[in-house]
């Protein structure tokens, strides 16, 4: 088995699943502490129900598919879906947007849980709230996990990246029983953007037939070429908002 | 059904934030595709470019950032 493939692999699908299951966290625990566990735990637990349903159906589609075509698919999908990532952690990191801060979607999801309070239907709709952070996180997880494993036959070390995530997250919720707003979510997002880019225009090119150089260390060369591009980007974006700021 | 609605909008704002970017980035993968499989550009060539385009088309999303 290829070292460069798996740890890339494995750390792709750990840091990329890590943040989005502390987003997931956030709301489930503004759930529970503003409504009760009951409707975040069964919100949650019906969530992972439909992703677990979702893998079981489509999961086995992927072996039917011939590898070059998958590679180029979930390339294509990891493009978009890495290079959206990236431009929002360039715009973050220069100021153009505001940082994530999950305090601060902890308490726009208390609020309004809140304003639900008086509602028949309170527990319900928390129930949902929950459900649908789960459910969208878990699917971005679950795609991750796949499009950082499947062109490789790495799937099964993907997922316990993902599930090492999910633990790691899980443990420190517990413990600290707040929102996780100390994680570095902005830095890890940079990062992720990064390695999903670099996963995508190479799963393209394998897919396209592209024999790369030094094979799957190839996939380090492109990461170095988009995180010089990206730091160049920051600085750029940065001195242009100084210029304006001092401008005006 | 606006929850449904609303999942669906999520799903697909996955990969599109910016449709510019993702219109112009499947662009680049079909003309990148044509290069290679129509015209026989060695595969390595159309990841370069493929490499390249992406760069470009983050350039572009940039400055129009910039602009606004």
């Amino acid at each position: 088995m290829n070292t460069t493939a798996l740890i890339s692999t494995v750390t792709a699908s750990f840091l990329g699943s890590f943040v989005e299951v502390v987003e997931a966290f956030t709301i489930v625990l503004a759930v529970a502490l503003t409504r009760s566990w009951r409707p975040a735990l069964t919100g949650s637990a019906a969530a992972l129900a439909v992703l677990v349903v979702l893998v079981l159906i489509f999961g086995p589609l992927f072996a039917l598919i011939p590898i070059e075509v998958l590679q180029f698919v979930v390339g294509v999908l990891l493009i978009l879906f890495g290079m959206r990532w990236l431009r929002k952690a360039i715009l973050r990191a220069s100021g153009y947007i505001a940082l994530h801060d999950e305090a601060a979607a902890f308490a726009k999801e208390t609020d309004a849980l809140k304003r639900q309070a008086a509602d028949k239907r309170a527990d319900w709709l928390a129930g949902m709230a929950a459900f649908k952070a789960v459910l969208l996180e878990g699917v971005e997880v679950v795609f991750i996990v796949i499009a950082v494993g499947a062109a490789h036959g790495l799937t099964l070390y993907a997922g316990l990246g993902a599930l090492a995530a999910v633990i790691v997250v899980l443990l420190i919720g517990v413990l600290v029983h707040k929102p996780l707003s100390q994680v570095p979510e902005n830095a890890l997002k940079f990062a992720v953007g990064l390695m999903l880019t670099a996963f995508g225009i190479f799963w393209t090119g394998e897919g396209l037939g592209a024999a790369w150089p030094g094979a799957d260390l190839s996939l380090l060369g492109l990461l170095v070429i988009l995180a010089v591009f990206a730091f160049a980007a920051v600085t750029v974006m940065t001195a242009a908002r100084a210029k304006l700021g001092a401008a005006e | 059904m606006s929850f449904i609605t609303s999942v669906f909008k999520e799903l697909v704002g996955l990969f599109v934030d910016d449709g510019n970017l993702a219109l112009q980035v499947v662009a680049l993968i079909a003309a990148v595709t044509v290069l290679v499989k129509g015209l026989a550009v060695p595969g390595i060539w159309g990841a370069a470019l493929l490499l390249l385009g992406c760069l470009a088309i983050l350039t572009l999303s940039l400055r129009r950032m910039l602009k606004r």
